[in-house]
């Protein structure tokens, strides 16, 4: 199968056949990261700009590294997300860039939809690094592409993902990657942090994080943002650590084996033991290792995306 | 589309691949700090093949890597299907080594140019010398073979085919014509 | 000045009537509807194969003047209108500054003496500045001109001010127009609660926001003894208890807008910000039981809720972009095509909720060909299609949901006032 998509907005809309691409060459991409000159020629000549309206230090790290490692040229752009509403708006920034000849856009942004806006306004490709609560396409598929390394498929394999459901990218797209590609989901969060009709996306859903953990071959914990807290609905940090922290105690009675992940940056004693955190099942920094490749993948992938989706009805 | 011709068969494509390695090792006095480099995709299994041959004359094994030069290609914004992407493999030390460089057909010498760019990249060989099936003819870069297993005259309009069992369930080497 | 409109299928509801033959038109008014017409007219449109109705009243449009003249004017809105069809429209008091006095409707009444291309109906809101504190004046607005009152975009959150709104308007026998939304639990949602919002990462406007709203005011409006009109209609749950009222006897009507049953919230996935309004587009079941309830007759009236914004204020991120679409110039397309051609509704049915109905609810002289009234009529191409294009739009926004939408139906003449206002440019 081919690629033939300009942008990675989100895993909804992508096939199982397009997300197993993404991984098959993310795969090919991991040995460039492991010689002794880490770098190829295949963006050589492009410019991808990294446009951050929220901070971020990994993910926009990550995107750089894998740029430069492709030999492309890296621009960062992050717009004082305060000036915001007096400022330029999101698509004449973005128009700017395309001016500038840029190749690809990597956009961060508070709103959802933000990337797909992008992508309306823009010839150029647009990749998007985490939009709101709707989408972080690359994190999902670093993770999946993680799993499927450690457990040799992802087909049929149990994975839970506990914590604040309600307002992660990271959870959506990791549902639609996973069960495209025939994972068995489990959400495991208080309920006030599961979002309506989320079964719609065939998963399970519990509160009960032993049952969620006891048949799962992977765990991935979610960090716990208790800063973003907007209603009293919310739960107490300690009390969440009582009823959905991932402690040693609570792996022990999982299957020995069980992977631990999480997209970072830790909370420490709020979503996960420390111990647990630095322990033989996590393979955190492993997924941070796998994220530059995959970013390659998919920088390498939409920069030779050449579809039209808005085509005039006429 | 039609094959013209068939150039070699499995008996000859042996013969040749015999025939270049005992020229390697002689040119190379010895298989001492020998390695191969094989181009995916058919380059991998000549060199493969290659190693098997320098093997039974010499007792002893040799290594074998595998490049995928894509990502070096200088078509990559020209070309309309994207190539897929593969791993390249060489987990041995190239530096002051004497790589071989494998591949099926000689033709416009691009390919050679980007894996040529690609093995730098994994250090800096005492010395790169390119072996080839078949040499077609037709270059558009400076670059000529040290081995050859056999020089085919062609025309534009032709295309060769090398086809090897691990691939295509047979050896041989057929001229099409377009 | 004489205008015969010549041989087109006229439907009219009012006097029971769809029939081919003429309508003619003399000084403004219509003076004869009957077969084989003789006159001496000079203009004589020909409609045959064309359907001749009473000119659309639309009881829910936001011309923006004064105060967002960026968005739209009484001017380029009323055009727009005549280029809907639309020769009669009440225009919603949410204006900056709001319709709550007589200093401001009189500056409103003025605007549209001056500039007003179709029949500007008023309302005016319910509470100053449309704060939800103190009650207009609604005895002496109603003298001065207004038919309706209304807080459109909010809703008298007080159950006591409410109450006592309603009972002065059934006192002064004003109609009041509700926007049934509890803002406690639509809070800053951006589409449908559900699936959709959860799939969107967006917080979502639920169901319950509308029709406990709904619940609230028909109980209120119950015990006051006044007539009271539900606007935008979006769900399942409002339609039942709409319905359930009506069986009780009690004064309630309700209006929906074509998106409601033309669209559902499977368009607002891609985050065109083009779909979004409030209330929001809602799943296909409710747009279903939308269109059942037009076909039943819970739901009296389609109006436009033409809410034009700028493309600033609507080409942003979904979550800052405004609410609402404009609709005067696609709201007949888009009924035809979803409605009379699917025959749902025929054609006198369809005339009754875009023009009779609404003249009805608000007591206006408008809405029938009955001869003697001004000569507010269309004429209608119901099979012709035409495709939604931006650049074609009369209105000074262009924040439609049908752009670039395939719809049948098109408006080939407007007569306002028995003066040929619109004529189809295409042909």
């Amino acid at each position: 199968m081919a690629w033939t998509r300009k942008d990675l907005l989100g895993l909804e809309s992508l096939s199982r056949e397009e997300i197993e691409l993404i991984l098959s060459t993310a795969e090919s991409f991991k040995e460039v990261s492991t010689r002794e000159i880490k770098k190829v020629p295949a963006l050589r000549g492009k410019t991808v700009v990294n446009l951050f309206y929220e901070p971020s230090t990994r993910t926009r790290v990550s995107f750089e590294v894998a740029a430069k490692r492709l030999s492309a040229d890296v621009i960062n752009i992050s717009p004082e997300t305060s000036s915001v509403r007096k400022g330029e708006t999101l698509v004449d920034t973005g128009r700017n860039i395309q001016a500038l000849k840029a190749d690809i856009i990597v956009v961060r942004h508070a709103s959802s939809g933000a990337a797909a806006m992008l992508s309306r306004h823009l010839d150029i490709s647009v990749v998007n690094a985490g939009d709101g609560w709707h989408e972080h396409p690359t994190q999902a598929l670093l993770d999946i592409f993680t799993l499927k390394e450690k457990i040799g498929r992802i087909k049929g394999i149990n994975v839970t993902i506990v914590g604040d459901i309600a307002h992660s990218r990271v959870a959506r797209s990791n549902i639609w990657g996973l069960t495209k590609l025939g994972a068995n989901v489990t959400l495991c969060a208080p309920k006030m942090l599961i979002p309506v009709g989320i079964e719609e996306m065939g998963v399970n859903i519990t509160d009960n994080i032993d049952d969620a953990l006891v048949r799962a071959d992977a765990v991935n914990v979610l960090r716990m943002q208790f800063e973003r807290d907007e209603s009293a609905a919310f739960p107490e940090a300690l009390d969440y650590f009582r009823k959905f922290g991932i402690t040693s105690e609570r792996l022990n009675k999982a299957k020995k084996n069980i992977i631990l992940m999480h997209p970072g940056p830790i909370n420490r004693g709020i979503e996960i033991e420390s111990d647990v955190a630095d322990g033989p099942n996590s393979v955190i920094l492993e997924q941070v290792i796998n994220g530059i490749a995959l970013r390659m993948a998919v920088l390498f992938l939409v920069s030779q995306g050449h579809d039209k989706k808005y085509e005039d009805i006429n | 589309m039609k094959e013209k011709a068939k150039i070699l068969d499995g008996d000859t494509i042996l013969r040749a691949l015999m025939r270049i390695a005992h020229e390697i090792l002689e040119k190379n006095k010895g298989i001492d700090k020998l390695c191969l480099v094989g181009i995916r995709n058919r380059g991998v299994y000549l060199a493969h093949r290659l190693a098997e041959c320098i093997k039974r004359i010499e007792h002893k094994d040799i290594p074998v890597g595998i490049l995928d030069i894509t990502l070096y290609r200088d078509d990559l914004t020209l070309i309309a299907q994207q190539p897929l992407v593969r791993k390249t493999e060489i987990d041995f030390d190239i530096n002051n080594k004497v790589v071989i460089l494998v591949d099926d057909v000689l033709y416009t010498g691009r390919t050679i140019r980007a894996a040529l760019d690609a093995l730098v990249d994994f250090g800096r060989p005492k010395l790169i010398q390119l072996a080839i099936l078949v040499d077609r003819g037709h270059r558009e870069l400076p670059i000529r073979a040290d081995y050859v297993g056999k020089n085919i005259p062609t025309a534009l309009r032709e295309t060769v085919e090398v086809r090897l069992k691990e691939v295509d369930g047979v050896d041989e080497v057929v001229i099409i014509e377009q | 000045m004489k205008i015969l409109i010549k041989g087109g299928r006229v439907v009219d509801p009012a006097n029971n009537l769809d029939k081919v033959c003429d309508v003619l038109i003399e000084n403004g008014k219509i003076s004869k509807v009957a077969l084989n017409i003789k006159t001496d007219a000079k203009e004589i449109i020909d409609a045959s194969s064309k359907i001749v109705v009473p000119g659309l009243v639309d009881m829910h449009v936001h011309l923006r003047e004064p105060g967002r003249e960026d968005k739209e004017t009484v001017k380029s809105g009323t055009l727009a209108a005549l280029a809907g069809g639309v020769t009669s429209l009440l225009a919603m008091p949410n204006t900056q500054p709001p319709i709550d006095s007589k200093e401001h409707l009189d500056v409103l009444g003025d605007i549209i003496n001056k500039t007003a291309r179709a029949n500007v109906f008023i309302a005016a809101s319910i509470t100053k500045g449309r704060l939800g504190e103190e009650l207009v004046d609604i005895a002496s607005l109603k003298k001065q001109g207004i038919v309706a009152i209304t807080d459109d975009g909010d809703s008298v959150d007080s159950d006591i001010l409410m109450s006592s709104a309603f009972s002065k308007a059934g006192e002064s026998n004003v109609l009041v127009i509700c926007h049934c939304e509890d803002k406690l639990l639509s809070m800053n949602g951006a589409v449908n609660l559900g699936f959709t919002s959860t799939r969107m990462g967006l917080r979502g406007i639920s169901k319950e926001s509308e029709y406990k709203r709904i619940e609230r005011d028909i109980t209120l409006a119950k015990d006051a003894g006044a007539c009271l009109h539900i606007a935008h209609v979006s769900c399942k749950e409002s339609i039942e208890l709409i319905a359930d009222a009506k069986k009780k006897g009690i004064a309630i009507t309700a209006e929906t807008a074509p998106h409601y049953f033309a669209l559902d919230e499977a368009a607002v996935i891609d985050y065109d910000t083009n779909m979004k309004m409030n209330p929001p587009l809602r799943t296909t079941q409710d747009r279903e039981s939308i269109k059942q309830a037009l076909k039943d007759g819970i739901i009296d009236v389609i109006a436009s809720d033409h809410a034009p914004h700028t493309e600033n204020e609507k080409d942003i991120e979904f979550e800052r972009a405004e609410f609402g679409v404009t609709g005067l110039e696609t709201e007949l397309s888009a009924s035809i095509t979803e409605l009379v051609n699917t025959n749902l509704l025929n054609w006198p049915e369809l005339v009754k909720k875009m023009s009779f109905n609404p003249a009805q609810i608000l007591g206006i002289d408008k809405g029938t060909l009955t001869p003697g009234r001004a000569a507010d009529i269309i004429v209608v191409s119901g099979d012709r299609e035409r495709i939604v294009k931006k650049e074609e739009f009369v209105s000074k926004s262009k924040n439609s949901p049908f752009l670039n939408r395939k719809l049948k139906g098109v408006v080939e003449y407007t007569i306002c006032g028995g003066k040929i206002a619109y004529k189809y440019k295409k042909e």
